[in-house]
């Protein structure tokens, strides 16, 4: 009960920060809009699809895990601010708890990145993307998933590094190689990679994801790869939960 | 039945290590503090005051050493020490985009009060630290002090019986610090305890009623400012020399009249039972050697003396 108390106050305050920043209207609409206008354009042809529509079918999904991937690993940059600015401590020294400080942040980065999907998928509609409200709602819980995780994550290597100047090159080291293998700019196929590369790529957990969100804008949810990955994401989403919610809880200075 | 000391801390210890270099920041420190009190840690920067306020507030884990804060102790029940203290970190508390009442309002509510009894803290609290004009406005736009007065207002928004401030008046304009002292007197007129860290002489002299004077992690001095400075009684004779303090210092040690001599770069400071009898000795000796003072100016002993006698620095320099 306390938890979920004090993981609302938390998460109510990083909305009403979140609104209130200049950022938000940046990163949460024009970036999606900038990404299907400048890309969207370039698909047809280049994934050599049948259809717009099918073009929009394959590289969507991509975009939705790659924006969710990218901008819940960037949480952490926020979170080094307040700790400069004294907030975290101050929270630290009274009884709220400590799980909740961590889940309250995470929940804002669903929130915002959950409104930023659905900014993307209503954009899409119009070039013939379509999809089932019931696959979209189970879209929607991969992608809550993944931000839960990559966020818990972030904060983590936020709070054992303290400076951007250090967080930033770390990040960079990480995306780059889950941003490559996963097949969001390209699909990895055993008729378009060499086997090495693909191996790679099936080790990677942002390819399954892709994968299942593929599988369900294709409105295949009995594909039993989709109920392997959220059950994945849920397992991995629980220990980056837990690990990091540990860390909040313990004098790190 | 007499009440629990507000702090009852033995042998606290704190060292941080990074790779192989180890820092002891808190070296052995031994603390009773009674209710209703002002206390002052004062000392040079890195002396381990701050380190073992953060130790005290549950933020930190002592190395070693035990402490009961209001009767609750430290290390077995952090969450119930946290109930009943407030603590005001050194760097401010706020976010920038919030106002000081939506601060307030959710400070009381991690708190646990309902809605309703937060709103009313906040608005008590705004009017109290005289926060009327600024309450609505977001933090970014504050000033030093009000900043300062609203995470002060933060640190006693549920009223505890004791009260950690870091360095409450670390760049603050002279009139911004006036106001806080005013702050603190009026917490401890209500009953709190203060324990807060400074590094101003004039600050620990004015506002607190105990100073415990900490250097390299221990407390080298404690008691009333007044106590603290008697003890080392006399005067003090602060000679100026041009370029010739080590000569005159040679020629000034060991004069039946000089209790005790510092040298501290181009200056010479005497301590003497009597500054009208010794001033006279003091300028002949340094004529029959031909040396001519830039400057004399006598005073009487300060904080500054005093952590000077127990520790061979000045807090000045």
């Amino acid at each position: 009960m306390k938890l979920i108390r004090d993981t609302w106050l938390i998460l109510q305050r990083q909305m009403t920060l979140l609104l209130r920043g200049p950022a938000w209207l940046i990163t949460g609409v024009l970036q999606p809009v900038l990404y299907l206008v400048l890309f969207g354009p370039l698909l047809k042809a280049a994934l050599d699809a049948p259809s717009t529509a099918e073009a929009y079918r394959t590289f969507v999904p991509g975009l939705l895990v790659m924006l969710v991937v990218f901008g819940s690993l960037f949480a952490g940059f926020a979170l080094i601010g307040e700790d400069r600015a004294g907030v975290l401590e101050r929270c630290r020294v009274t009884p709220v708890s400590r799980q909740a400080l961590l889940l309250g942040r995470c929940l804002r980065e669903v929130i915002s990145l959950l409104f930023q999907a659905t900014v993307i998928v209503l954009l899409a509609l119009p070039f013939g993307l379509s999809v089932g409200i019931g696959e979209l709602l189970l879209v929607y819980l991969v992608l809550a998933l993944v931000a839960l995780a990559m966020s818990a994550l972030s904060y983590a290597a936020a709070l054992r590094l303290r400076s951007e100047d250090a967080l930033g090159p770390v990040l960079n080291t990480v995306t780059q190689p889950v941003l490559l293998l996963s097949g969001i700019l390209l699909p990895i196929t055993a008729a378009t990679a060499p086997v090495w590369l693909l191996m790679l790529s099936r080790a990677n957990p942002a390819s399954w994801t892709v994968d299942a969100v593929r599988s369900l804008f294709a409105g295949e949810y009995a594909d039993p790869r989709v109920w392997w990955t959220l059950a994945s994401l849920a397992v991995l989403a629980v220990a980056a939960l837990t690990w990091t919610g540990r860390m909040f809880a313990r004098d790190v200075h | 039945m007499p009440r629990d000391p507000a702090v009852d801390a033995r042998g606290l210890r704190k060292t941080y290590r990074s790779g192989k270099t180890a820092r002891t920041a808190v070296d052995g420190i031994d603390l009773l503090i009674g209710t209703g009190e002002i206390v002052g840690f004062l000392g040079p920067n890195g002396a381990g005051k701050t380190t073992t306020l953060r130790m005290l507030a549950t933020l930190l884990r002592p190395d070693a050493g035990t402490a009961r804060i209001a009767g609750i102790d430290l290390g077995a029940d952090p969450a119930g020490v946290r109930r009943r203290i407030g603590y005001v970190a050194q760097g401010g508390s706020t976010w920038y985009e919030a106002t000081g009442r939506e601060e307030l309002i959710l400070q009381a509510r991690l708190y646990g009060y309902p809605r309703a009894e937060a709103a009313a803290r906040a608005a008590a609290a705004v009017e109290a630290f005289a926060l009327a004009d600024c309450a609505d406005r977001r933090c970014k736009t504050y000033s030093g002090g009000q900043r300062r007065r609203v995470d002060v207002a933060l640190g006693v928004i549920h009223r505890p019986r004791l009260l950690f401030l870091d360095e409450p008046t670390t760049g603050l304009d002279p009139q911004s610090r006036a106001r806080m002292w005013d702050e603190v007197r009026r917490l401890r007129a209500e009953g709190v305890t203060v324990l807060l860290t400074t590094h101003y002489l004039e600050e620990a002299d004015a506002l607190c009623d105990r100073v415990a004077i900490i250097d390299h992690g221990r407390i080298v001095a404690d008691g009333s400012p007044a106590e603290l400075k008697r003890a080392i009684s006399g005067d003090v004779v602060s000679v100026g020399l041009n370029g010739a303090a080590q000569a005159a210092a040679g020629l000034l040690d060991g004069q039946p009249y000089v209790r005790r001599l510092e040298t501290g770069g181009d200056r010479l400071r005497l301590y003497v039972d009597a500054a009208a009898g010794a001033v006279p000795l003091i300028l002949r000796t340094l004529d029959h050697a031909g040396l001519e003072p830039a400057s004399v100016e006598l005073h009487r002993p300060s904080l500054d003396d005093v952590f000077l006698a127990r520790t061979g620095r000045s807090l000045r320099d």
